[in-house]
């Protein structure tokens, strides 16, 4: 691409260069600085007893046992809700719709919008809705179901797009063969799509555990182990807010929980994008 | 390709079957934003009426326990936050791709993407957190107290940055090579082609990442919660502590009753309004016109 481009002398192709050099550099840089800070400060303090043990002394010390455990609970209700709706509706809108019905349009229009609202009026909806209405309180089920909402125009999406990167002949032969549409898509095109499924939960899985705004009235503050789903149950994220917020001389915990939160988020997103550009591609093109 | 008219030939039950459960599955997806729409006016209906709108913009203060519920300094809190973290991501996010496609070398070009991926996958409560124990301190050795609407611009920029600069680097992968090539071949020098030829070709991709950005700034909660003071006033400098919409609401759900909680609901609907107004412009730009 460069090398199309030619290179010039005058003041202003200058001065542009200096500024397109200037904000990378100043983005990296400014990355770099967030990423050692946390490294820096928390490393000292994780170790296998601050993963395992309970808070004490309202967080100051001891470890984030419970509030993993509560985390990974608030998690798998998110994925048992959302994965089956949500791959239901990718397989209608990319198998059993065209893009011009009604039906489709709608339902894509909704989604966008789903995708832009902001977590906290989430975190509205889910008080109202699944704390008040539901009956639920503040719970696991609570927070999990207000973070299926939350995760599932993500879902829907990249796995929408893993059926549309499966071949049409896929299709058409087994349509010649006489084989039902369901059988179709259980045998052939489900396999097939896996890649663009994966993506998909990866991503979800990050965005829900990022999330803090939307779990403060649904899944509540309470740091104990959870006995049940109908429990309150504090997730990392909200951990990290009522340490650095809320209690005074929690900072040494605090750089440690969000150290081990951005671990795990680079990890997932690391796993999203091998994902994406290997798997996806290896498939389509061998199966 | 096969759609759903098709399913009429096929002679299998099974199929039927799949393609209620299929459509069950799609009518919830696509009826959540409608639950969300109508519980907020559900929910903000007894403020609305007992309090009625004008009185959110013209009551003296916001002290909800004494029944006044002013929502003009969180509003202006929110556009000032906003319209400074934008005027400062756009160009930086928008120079950012440009570095990644037309300046840096592959080798360099790659890695730079990847770390602008990893920026947008940090949640807002490491940001807010990092803002809290370093940004905040630093401002406040420059300007007592610290926690400041400057706070809160800075972080919304580094939140914010990530969106733009990925629809920005996916907008000018999309310029045809042809229109390239005929500018290296009239001889324009680098700068000069981006500006005349790149800019104008990837003009809705770039401004559809502007509205997606101002989306994330309207809508980001936690990090604006932990630097920005939340003291409710209109800011008179950039030092002053600010209190945004989405803030207040995270300050005060967690003991809000009657009027005040469904006040609450209230500008949780303008917030909602704010996000379906920028979305629907954002598919309206990005429809057809590419290079109009």
């Amino acid at each position: 691409m460069a090398e199309t481009l030619s290179r010039s002398q005058n003041p202003r192709e200058w001065l542009a260069f200096a500024l397109v050099w200037g904000s990378a550099a100043l983005v990296t840089a400014t990355f770099c600085w967030l990423l050692g800070d946390i490294v820096w400060h928390g490393l000292s303090h994780v170790s296998w007893t601050f993963l395992t043990a309970p808070p004490e002394n309202a967080g100051r010390r001891g470890g984030i046992g419970p509030i993993l455990v509560s985390t990974s609970l608030i998690l798998g209700v998110c994925l048992a809700v959302s994965l089956p709706i949500g791959i239901g509706t990718a397989v209608l809108l990319a198998e059993f719709t065209s893009d011009q019905s009604l039906f489709g349009r709608m339902t894509r229009r909704s989604l966008d919008v789903l995708a832009g609202v902001p977590s906290i009026v989430f975190g509205l909806f889910g008080n109202a809705f699944f704390c008040k209405t539901l009956g639920l309180g503040f719970s696991i089920l609570s927070g999990g179901l207000t973070l299926a909402c939350m995760v599932l125009p993500i879902l829907i999406r990249s796995t929408e797009e893993g059926f549309r990167a499966v071949p049409a002949s896929y299709r058409l032969s087994a349509a010649a063969l006489g084989l039902s549409r369901t059988t179709t898509l259980v045998h052939l095109l489900l396999p097939a799509a896996v890649p663009g499924l994966l993506v998909g939960l990866v991503l979800g899985v990050g965005r829900a555990i990022a999330e803090t705004a939307a779990l403060i009235f649904t899944s509540g503050y309470v740091d104990r182990m959870p006995e049940s789903l109908l429990d309150s149950g504090r997730a990392l994220s909200i951990h990290i807010f009522d340490l650095s917020m809320n209690v005074s001389g929690g900072d040494a915990n605090a750089y440690a929980s969000t150290l081990v939160l951005v671990i795990m988020l680079l990890a997932i997103n690391g796993t999203a994008s091998w994902l994406a550009t290997y798997g996806l591609h290896r498939k389509v093109v061998t199966v | 390709m096969t759609s759903l008219r098709s399913n009429t030939l096929s002679r299998w039950p099974t199929d039927e079957l799949l393609c209620w459960v299929l459509r069950g599955t799609a009518t919830i997806a696509g009826t959540i934003v409608l639950l969300i729409v109508v519980f907020l006016i559900v929910e903000a209906l007894p403020a609305l009426y007992h309090v009625g709108l004008p009185r959110f913009f013209t009551d003296p203060s916001w002290h909800p326990a004494d029944g006044l519920y002013n929502l003009t300094p969180m509003l202006w809190g929110t556009l000032f936050a906003m319209t400074g973290s934008v005027l400062i991501a756009t160009p930086l996010g928008i120079l950012s791709a440009v570095f990644c496609h037309y300046y840096a070398p592959p080798t360099l070009a790659r890695p730079y993407r990847r770390l602008i991926e990893l920026l947008a996958g940090i949640p807002s409560v490491v940001y807010g957190f990092w803002g809290l124990v370093v940004l905040v301190p630093l401002i406040a050795e420059i300007q007592p107290p610290g926690p400041s609407l400057l706070a809160g611009i800075l972080i919304l920029t580094i939140m914010i940055l990530p969106t733009i600069t990925l629809m920005a680097d996916a907008s000018l992968a999309n310029v045809p090579q042809q229109y390239l090539r005929g500018a290296a071949a009239l001889g324009l020098p680098r700068w000069a082609t981006i500006q005349s030829v790149v800019f104008p070709a990837a003009k809705s991709g770039l401004c559809t990442g502007v509205i997606l950005e101002t989306g994330r700034a309207i809508g980001e909660t936690m990090a604006i919660l932990m630097v920005c003071g939340n003291v409710v006033q209109i800011p008179s400098s950039i030092f002053d502590p600010i209190r945004t919409l989405t803030a207040n609401i995270a300050l005060e759900m967690a003991y809000a009753l009657g009027d005040h909680r469904a006040a609450l609901f209230v500008s949780g609907l303008v917030l909602m309004a704010m996000i379906v107004a920028l979305v629907l412009a954002a598919e309206w730009i990005s429809r057809g016109r590419v290079y109009g």
